[in-house]
């Protein structure tokens, strides 16, 4: 294969011409200037403001809040997508046209009917709360958020994944005596790991920045439940726009580091499961016909 | 959603406008609350110029936070006035070179057409007893305030109780910031924002009082019923202004310096000023805040230029980042 190819589409040149002209006036040129409006501190001023105690709070409230709500996420994320894949039952159309109502709600209104709903005497609060449980106004209530924003990234990208794995590669791993559990943990979650890898990563990126449905349910107590998109509102409230910047950079600087990661994860998992091990090999060796 | 559905009616008057013919335009930037004040004084102001000049003039609101607004303008939304809620982000307008430095004295009254004050909401009936600031920060109160780093209304309620303090016998700058501290301590939360502070107090019944502006009292009325709550009105508040400024840049640019200043003397004008008493807002009016007395009993009032030397100042002495608020909360 690493001889030249021909392709079987033309325009080549153009289209990667076009990506990378879409892709810096979109992205690389917003995040380039305000990466230069931050370089304007220099780079101690940076970490100053990066490390500060409200900050350091803020980042860890984040990034903690964040990372849970994406593994929850992960986890049941997963069972309702192999549910719309794989089921069906009255109402299925619908059930799946819930899951992206939290991308088409206004953020705000989000924020504001979770806040409504775990509150002390809301539906749901009243019955939790004298249980010991606070979720509203709580670092909690941030988490819960967070889940609702980005339930649809993990379940919209495992769907089509989900729907590709043939049943007979399932029928195979049976007939070669491997148990539920062996095809499952063996064959099934190998091929739709690097897709959940994927969801998880677009749910995390996507809570970080999450703002609006947040600050109505955090209750925004300074190094408690203050996320970092706040005290960049609070910088630009104090006509602070330096500031505001730097932190906007920690923490894209952050995210980018962690993405990489999960990325390079996910392709070292596509690569060890996908190109070395054709899933009716793993099939037999999940049945141990093959060791 | 009565506010939905106002700001619905009002972007469909907005488009019905625009559709008509003008011989001049002005963008009014505003604050987010303003919408009613000026929803009732744009087609007054209307008619009054058409009848003195016999000029057809469009009005346009913008409205969204007092400081997201002016940043916009800065930025170059073509605003030919500022209505604002707070006198620093004027200021941060006049530092720009796009309002007069001088843009206090360019009208009465320090450039406020109107004011209103905070005052505490509290339980029907007043269960607490709750009368004055002390009162707030006694142990066991929980007081719902928006953020007092992030929101004009919180900034008010701090600056409030820090002046009461500082009024004590024996008050200084540092009692005062001891009590404002024990008074934040009684905050379960810090609100989003003026509204959101009320639907926590109001609808999910959380905290024993709710500082606001005087103008809220009313809406809150009309939204969840008069009996619901009362008002306690403390022996000293803020006088909180909403000053307005023309913005020289741009009324020069278009031509509409003639319109713009009429349009903010209007305000101060007998019918402008009843449309502000109107919408709850204490008028400059003697007469008319005599008229209206049953909205507006007699209250003690300082203004920030009093006791904390202009909004700048106390702005940069509390809520900038080292600030007052933030040794409160970073000394523990």
């Amino acid at each position: 294969m690493a001889t030249k190819t021909h392709r079987v589409l033309p325009g080549f040149g153009l289209a990667l011409g076009y990506t990378l002209v879409y892709l810096s006036i979109l992205i690389l040129l917003p995040l380039g200037g305000m990466v230069l409006k931050a370089s304007e501190l220099g780079f101690g001023q940076i970490m100053d403001i990066a490390l500060g105690e409200r900050s350091l709070a803020a980042f860890r409230v984040t990034f903690g809040a964040s990372l849970l709500a994406a593994a929850v996420n992960a986890f049941f994320g997963l069972i309702v997508a192999w549910i719309l894949v794989r089921y069906s039952f009255p109402g299925k159309r619908f059930v799946d046209a819930l899951v992206d109502l939290p991308f088409a709600l206004p953020t705000a209104v989000a924020g504001i009917t979770l806040a409504t709903l775990y509150a002390g005497n809301g539906w749901l609060g009243q019955y939790i709360e004298p249980l010991g449980f606070k979720i509203a106004y709580t670092p909690s209530g941030i988490v819960v958020a967070l889940i609702f924003i980005t339930l649809p990234f993990v379940v919209r990208t495992l769907q089509p994944v989900i729907e590709d794995i043939e049943m007979e590669v399932e029928e195979a791993a049976a007939t070669l005596g491997a148990s539920r559990w062996q095809t499952f943990s063996r064959v099934i979650f190998p091929s739709i790991f690097p897709a959940l890898l994927t969801g998880f990563a677009l749910a995390f990126s996507r809570a970080l920045g999450e703002y609006g449905s947040v600050i109505f349910i955090a209750g925004n107590l300074p190094l408690i439940s203050e996320i970092t998109p706040l005290l960049i509102i609070s910088k630009l409230e104090q006509y602070d726009v330096l500031g505001a910047t730097a932190l906007a950079v920690v923490m894209l600087v952050l995210s980018f580091i962690l993405l990489l990661t999960v990325n390079m994860l996910q392709w070292w998992t596509a690569n060890r499961y996908k190109n070395n091990e054709p899933l009716e090999l793993a099939a037999a060796k999940a049945a141990g016909g093959v060791s | 959603m009565p506010q939905f559905r106002k700001s619905i009616s009002g972007l469909l008057m907005a488009l019905v406008a625009s559709a008509a013919l003008a011989d001049a335009t002005l963008l009014n930037a505003s604050y987010d609350v303003a919408r009613d004040v000026y929803k009732d004084f744009n087609p007054m102001f209307q008619k009054y110029w058409k009848q003195k000049t016999g000029e057809a003039i469009e009005l346009k609101q913008s409205h969204g936070g007092s400081t997201k607004q002016v940043r916009a303008v800065a930025d170059g939304l073509e605003a030919d006035v500022v209505t604002m809620n707070q006198s620093n982000d004027i200021e941060f307008l006049a530092d720009k070179g796009l309002v007069a430095k001088d843009w206090a004295k360019k009208f009465p009254n320090n450039a406020s057409p109107y004011t209103s004050t905070m005052v505490f909401i509290v339980r029907k009936g007043n269960p607490k007893a709750i009368k004055d600031w002390n009162d707030l920060a006694a142990s066991g109160m929980q007081v719902i305030i928006p953020h007092p780093k992030n929101t004009g209304n919180g900034r008010n309620t701090y600056l409030s109780a820090w002046a009461w303090a500082l009024k004590q016998p024996g008050g200084n700058d540092k009692a005062a910031q001891e009590f404002v501290g024990k008074l934040l301590k009684n905050a379960p939360l810090f609100a989003a924002g003026g509204r959101d502070a009320t639907t926590t107090f109001m609808q999910r019944k959380m905290g024993d009082v709710l500082i606001t502006f005087e103008s809220e009292a009313e809406m809150i009325a009309k939204e969840f019923g008069k009996g619901e709550f009362e008002v306690v009105i403390p022996s000293l508040t803020m006088q909180t202004e909403f000053p307005v400024a023309l913005v020289e840049k741009v009324v020069d640019k278009k031509g509409t310096r003639k319109q713009a200043q009429a349009y903010l003397e209007y305000l101060w004008s007998k019918e402008g000023q009843e449309n502000a008493a109107q919408n709850y807002l204490r008028p400059r009016d003697a007469e008319l805040l005599k008229k209206y007395a049953h909205f507006f009993p007699p209250v003690k009032t300082f203004t920030v230029d009093e006791v904390f030397g202009g909004a700048n100042k106390a702005f940069a002495a509390h809520f900038k980042d080292g600030g007052s608020f933030d040794q409160i909360y970073l000394s523990k």
